[in-house]
């Protein structure tokens, strides 16, 4: 890779439970010295069977597991260069910048306008136009705007399962994130609304970094740029797409991708 | 027995054409026994059911035929009038409601704050052993007879109040309100906890993964999507306060007046609740006190059955439009 990449993780490892003498609870190694670079404007394809540690690998790029007591974290996390963890980062920026979507669709309480507009009044703006320029923009880029844009002041929980997810992702895009965590974005969704959550990505990687935990292997080969194979904590396989999910390397991705495991 | 068969045949070699026939006569068998015990229990809880339901009703009935001839045995103008006089066959209840009102109103007022905030702080803020301390406390704050506490008024809050206020007497509705608060306040925080708990996990994060601070997640994204769990909350403890009634009789003075000039807060005020067992004692059954004193308790009736259908009527709407998850 000739460009700088966007994120880059620098031996990373994370234990959950790392300091368990209060609770008792067994530590696990939930990633082991992951060395990973991430590349902009490109869907990075993040797979492997449960409990790989996918969602820990996620979380750690918005620090979203700086909440948790008695984790253990190594290695380094560079976003455009920079340490987030340094100390003079701040956490309210970083997320700012780096977007999330969850598995299960959570819109917050309140309006579709409100979920997708909330994060904005929250980094201060208030500026009405603007506003609701990020509305427009946000819901198109979801894929969103023609099913809802006559429900914008109805409740984000009277929408459908798989609109709730794409309101979700606009709630993310609302704030011009640089980079879109997605944490099996599609698993509750029918076939339709997965299609048209991954057209939107397709879209979607011209402007921003995407990195996707998708919900099958074949989800994955479908939107992947580059992919990142990861058993058991471990990074066993990253590459281009198509020589991952086509031509493995590694034994275990083989198996793992022809079906043979997990 | 059923069991010890069950291990036989489990010893044994297993064979197919033995498989199938016996174990369809075990699943009879124990389809029987089950269902006669299912039969017992399933009638037992329904008759336990029924005679509670049938009680309620019961005292329902009874409060109905000794309230109800008050409405004709008084005129109407008298009954809600401003003057509560028994000996001189006044029975104005305006002032007993007014009261009662009054003081549970403000006693909300103290508890919701101190309750929401204390349940956020208990859920949210806590460290982990510290809510394993704080919760039974709070839990145990809600056994405490309310006789106690209303000595506890009368000998301690009632000279402070007076003292700090300068008032001629501590007795007042304020310091009835201020007891009902803290009466109130066990239960206003142990409900908001448990639908602060309830709150799934992942709301917290989408807060956080959308840029917003600790504390903007908690109060503009984890209250609100407890709301219906708070506002239960309130309406119990609204509950609780305005059915109270022997701390509110120890504290508030009793003086039947209308609370309605500014400084009514700081007067004595009497409530509909310390009105029937002040009085109830002392009345010949049958006369039109006695039936006044159970109209009061219709009116109360009616008043906290109000509460109640609004609190059930905010769950009911927010489940209808999903917003319970
Ligand atoms: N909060 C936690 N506390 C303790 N252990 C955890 C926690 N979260 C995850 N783990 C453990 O860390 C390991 C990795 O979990 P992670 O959620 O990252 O896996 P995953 O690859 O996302 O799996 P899945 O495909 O099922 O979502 C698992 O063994 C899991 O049990
Ligand atoms: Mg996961």
């Amino acid at each position: 890779m000739v460009e700088q990449p966007k994120i880059h993780l620098e031996h990373v490892g994370f234990t959950y439970n790392a300091t368990s003498a209060t609770t008792g609870a067994e530590p696990v190694e939930a990633l082991k010295d992951v060395t990973l670079s991430i590349p902009p404007h490109a869907i990075t394809v993040i797979f492997g069977p449960s409990g790989g540690g996918k969602t820990t690998l996620l979380r750690l790029i918005n620090r979203l597991n700086d909440m948790l007591s008695g984790t253990r974290r190594t290695g380094q996390v560079l976003l455009d260069g920079q340490d987030i963890y340094a100390h003079d980062v701040s956490v309210v920026e970083l997320r700012r910048r780096v977007g999330m979507v969850f598995s299960l669709p959570l819109p917050i309480p309140g309006t579709v306008r409100h979920n997708v507009t909330y994060g904005l009044q929250l980094a201060g703006m208030r500026d009405q136009t603007v506003l609701d320029n990020a509305l427009v923009r946000s819901l198109q880029q979801a894929a969103l705007w023609d099913e809802v844009k006559d429900r914008l002041d109805d409740p984000a929980t009277a929408l459908s399962g798989g609109q709730q997810q794409r309101l979700c992702i606009a709630r993310s895009l609302a704030l011009e994130p640089d980079v879109l965590l997605l944490d099996e974005p599609t698993s509750g969704l029918d076939p339709i609304s997965t299609a048209k959550v991954e057209h939107s990505l397709m879209e979607l990687k011209k402007h921003y970094t995407i990195v996707i935990v998708p919900h099958s292997v074949q989800q994955g080969a479908r939107v992947a740029d580059y992919a990142a194979f990861f058993l058991m904590g471990e990074l066993m396989e990253a590459g281009p797409g198509r020589q991952v999910f086509i031509n493995p390397k590694n034994k275990r991705t083989e198996d793992y991708i022809t079906g043979r495991f997990g | 027995m059923c069991g010890a068969r069950m291990n036989d045949q489990e010893q044994q070699p297993r064979r197919e054409a033995r498989v199938e026939p016996v174990s369809t006569a075990r699943g009879l068998g124990q389809g029987r026994d089950h269902h006669w015990g299912e039969f017992l229990v399933e009638n037992a809880i329904r008759v336990l059911g029924f005679s509670a339901i049938g009680f309620v009703v019961l005292i329902f009935l009874f409060l109905l035929q000794e309230g109800l001839p008050t409405f004709f045995r008084v005129e109407l103008p008298i009954l809600f009038g401003q003057r509560w006089y028994p000996t001189f066959d006044l029975y104005g209840t305006m002032p007993l409601i007014l009261g009662s009102v009054l003081v549970t109103i403000v006693a909300i007022a103290i508890a919701l704050p101190l309750g929401v905030a204390t349940a956020v702080f208990v859920r949210e803020v806590a460290p982990n052993w510290a809510r394993e301390i704080l919760k039974p406390m709070i839990e145990t704050l809600a056994g405490i007879p309310s006789v106690v506490l209303g000595f506890f008024g009368m000998t301690i809050v009632a000279p402070l109040v007076r003292d700090v206020l300068g008032a001629p007497t501590g007795l007042t509705a304020f310091t009835g309100a201020l007891l009902l608060a803290y009466m109130s306040l066990p239960t206003i925080i142990s409900v908001a906890e448990d639908a602060l708990d309830a709150v799934p996990k992942s709301y917290r994060d989408a807060g956080l993964a959308m840029g917003a601070t600790r504390w903007q997640t908690i109060w503009r994204v984890v209250v609100p999507a407890a709301r219906s769990g708070i506002i239960t909350a309130i309406m119990l403890g609204m509950g609780r306060a305005i059915g109270e009634t022997m701390a509110v009789m120890m504290v508030t003075g009793n003086a039947a007046r209308m609370p309605v000039t500014a400084d009514s807060l700081f007067r004595p005020v009497r409530t509909m609740t310390a009105t029937i067992a002040a009085e109830m004692g002392e009345v010949a059954r049958g006369s039109t006190h006695y039936h006044v004193l159970f109209g009061v308790g219709i009116i109360l009736f009616v008043l906290t059955f109000m509460i109640n259908l609004a609190a059930a009527s905010v769950i009911f709407q927010k489940r209808r439009r999903g917003g319970l998850r």
